[in-house]
């Protein structure tokens, strides 16, 4: 049951969006949401609608496997937009008494709905992008390069670097023990599958004892085997696959600047 | 080239009982040569190994590598560069989420030049007969892939010796061959020394050199053939002696003498031929 877990879910490929610099990528998709919660006027709406759907299509991830990744988020969208919608205070359009209260619906809610909906929609869909192009390692690279700046202040971007990659390296690990101790625990009686969700957490309790303390061991030794190979953390060390600032960045950034410039300009001057 | 002098060795678990895992160690170890360190659970030799690349160092005596002695910290690094180490657990020693980033990993941390590490990475992996799989995860490697990428892991840094912590324990017979024939070819065709560490018979028999390590000190130390004949010695060591070994033994109690250091069936099989045609049967 754990084997299906897939962080990230990066779909391999050779398009401009997958070459992309990965701190390139990272940076634009930080400002992207940034914009997105900025913008209100209906026209930046129809930039970022193009705006997106022109990297969905470049990226050449297939639409359904963009729709998959937002469909366990439809209650939340549906959960804000009837907020939205009943909550906002204005114009009223139509309204209901339920006892005591009155339900009203007004103009403003719909308006701040729709927004609102449109805004977490292309926020999945923007970072999902980000993840669906950039395999795990490269967007830990990513990481590493966009915290450097932040040494000056003794923040260890490499380290962090490190654990995530760590990290994402042992999950297959770490999940194939889960399994193989629930079916040594199944076999000696244990009921991982019958009753409420509450009994079903609770009898996964005694599955994390024996999981940390392995992981635990795990962590020692990787630290041995890492010492053996000469690991003294980020000082001098160099990278195999360096990713640099190709052109294909700098023609990224231009098209991306030049988007935010139509951004500006439909939302001051329109 | 490795040698200890005097080496002991104690693990501070307890001050009072403080008993020695190792006891005054001589041993040299030649340049291109191919050892097994053969001891029941507990007899020291992984400790022992740990003490060839400075994971360990010793309470009291002396290790040198290479020359180099391992308990002057300026030699840590140049110690552990030339002498590698494959541990036991092939899901635990590995830290990247590729096979080539996982070669790559050790050339880093020294500080190579990008352009020689993808040179240095294309090579080991050819060397070890992974090419294919550069770009697969490790968790979808076997465990005898895993340790031929952990070897190949560790070749990257240009090691003249590798040091095996029982590393084919933990695997099924077709990976313990795998990683076998990989080490036997490495110390043929490029002459890189090989310490295998394990409690495997029919594995030791594959080296030049056996040595046997018990309760921290060395008890047999030989050409594999030799050791193994001593099989009453091996039998209340814990350790178990090749089918073939024992068989030879067993003949010679009962009067037929054959020669006891054979070490594979065929050579048995050739012994017992010659025996044969020579009581005329």
């Amino acid at each position: 049951m754990f084997k299906d877990i897939i962080i990230g879910k990066y779909v391999p490929g050779d398009s401009p969006l997958h070459r992309l610099n990965p701190t390139v990528k990272l940076i634009f998709t930080i400002l992207y949401v940034a914009a997105l919660f900025m913008a209100d006027s209906p026209i930046s709406y129809m930039i970022f609608s193009l705006y997106t759907l022109t990297l969905i299509l470049v990226s050449g991830v297939p639409i359904k496997v963009i729709l998959k990744g937002i469909r366990p988020m439809l209650w939340i969208f549906i959960f804000t937009a009837v907020l939205n919608v009943f909550m906002t205070p204005g114009e009223e359009l139509w309204s209901v008494a339920v006892f005591s209260f009155s339900l009203k619906i007004t103009k403003e809610g719909v308006t701040a709905g729709a927004v609102m909906t449109i805004r977490l929609l292309y926020l999945i869909i923007g970072t999902s992008l980000l993840t669906l192009t950039t395999s795990p390692l490269q967007l830990t690279d990513g990481i590493e390069k966009l915290l450097s700046p932040l040494n000056k202040i003794k923040v260890p971007s490499h380290e962090i670097a490190m654990m995530m990659t760590i990290a994402i390296r042992f999950i297959p690990t770490l999940a194939e023990e889960t399994d193989k101790l629930m079916k040594a625990q199944t076999a000696r009686g244990a009921d991982f599958e019958t009753g409420n969700i509450i009994k079903r957490a609770k009898a996964m309790l005694p599955l994390l004892i024996p999981l940390l303390i392995s992981a635990f061991r795990r962590a020692d030794e990787l630290a041995e085997a890492m010492e053996a190979r000469c690991y003294t953390g980020g000082k001098k060390r160099t990278r195999m696959k360096e990713s640099r600032f190709t052109g294909l960045d700098g023609a990224a950034c231009v098209i991306f600047f030049l988007a935010c410039a139509l951004l500006a300009a439909a939302e001051y001057w329109i | 080239m490795i040698e200890t002098q005097k080496l002991s060795f104690a693990y501070r678990a307890d001050d009072n009982a403080r008993e020695n895992v190792l006891k005054e160690i001589n041993l040299k170890i030649d340049k291109g040569s191919f050892t097994a360190v053969l001891g029941r659970n507990g007899s020291g030799k992984s400790t022992l190994a740990k003490h060839f690349n400075a994971i360990l160092l010793p309470s009291g005596g002396k290790v040198y590598v290479n020359g180099m002695d391992t308990s002057d910290g300026k030699n840590t690094f140049r110690i552990r560069q030339s002498a590698g180490m494959v541990f036991q657990n092939p899901d635990n020693q590995m830290v990247a989420a590729s096979v080539e980033d996982e070669v790559a990993f050790a050339p880093e941390n020294l500080g190579v030049d990008p352009k020689e590490i993808r040179r240095r990475v294309d090579e080991c992996l050819e060397t070890v007969g992974m090419t294919k799989f550069a770009l697969s995860a490790p968790s979808n490697l076997s465990g005898g892939q895993k340790q031929r990428v952990a070897i190949a892991a560790v070749l990257a840094m240009n090691s003249e010796i590798l040091i095996l912590d029982e590393s084919t324990a933990m695997l099924d017979p077709k990976g313990r061959r795998e990683v076998i024939e990989t080490i036997k070819r490495l110390n043929s065709e490029k002459g890189i020394t090989v310490v295998l560490i394990t409690h495997r018979m029919d594995e030791a028999a594959e080296a030049q050199r056996a040595v046997v390590i018990d309760n921290g000190e060395i008890v047999l130390d030989g050409a594999p053939g030799d050791v193994f004949c001593r099989v009453e010695e091996l039998k209340s060591l814990g350790l178990d002696v090749p089918q073939v070994t024992l068989l030879a033994y067993e003949l010679g109690k009962r009067g037929i003498e054959i020669n006891k250091s054979v070490l594979t069936v065929d050579e048995c099989f050739a012994e017992l031929i010659k025996k044969a045609s020579e009581v005329g049967i």
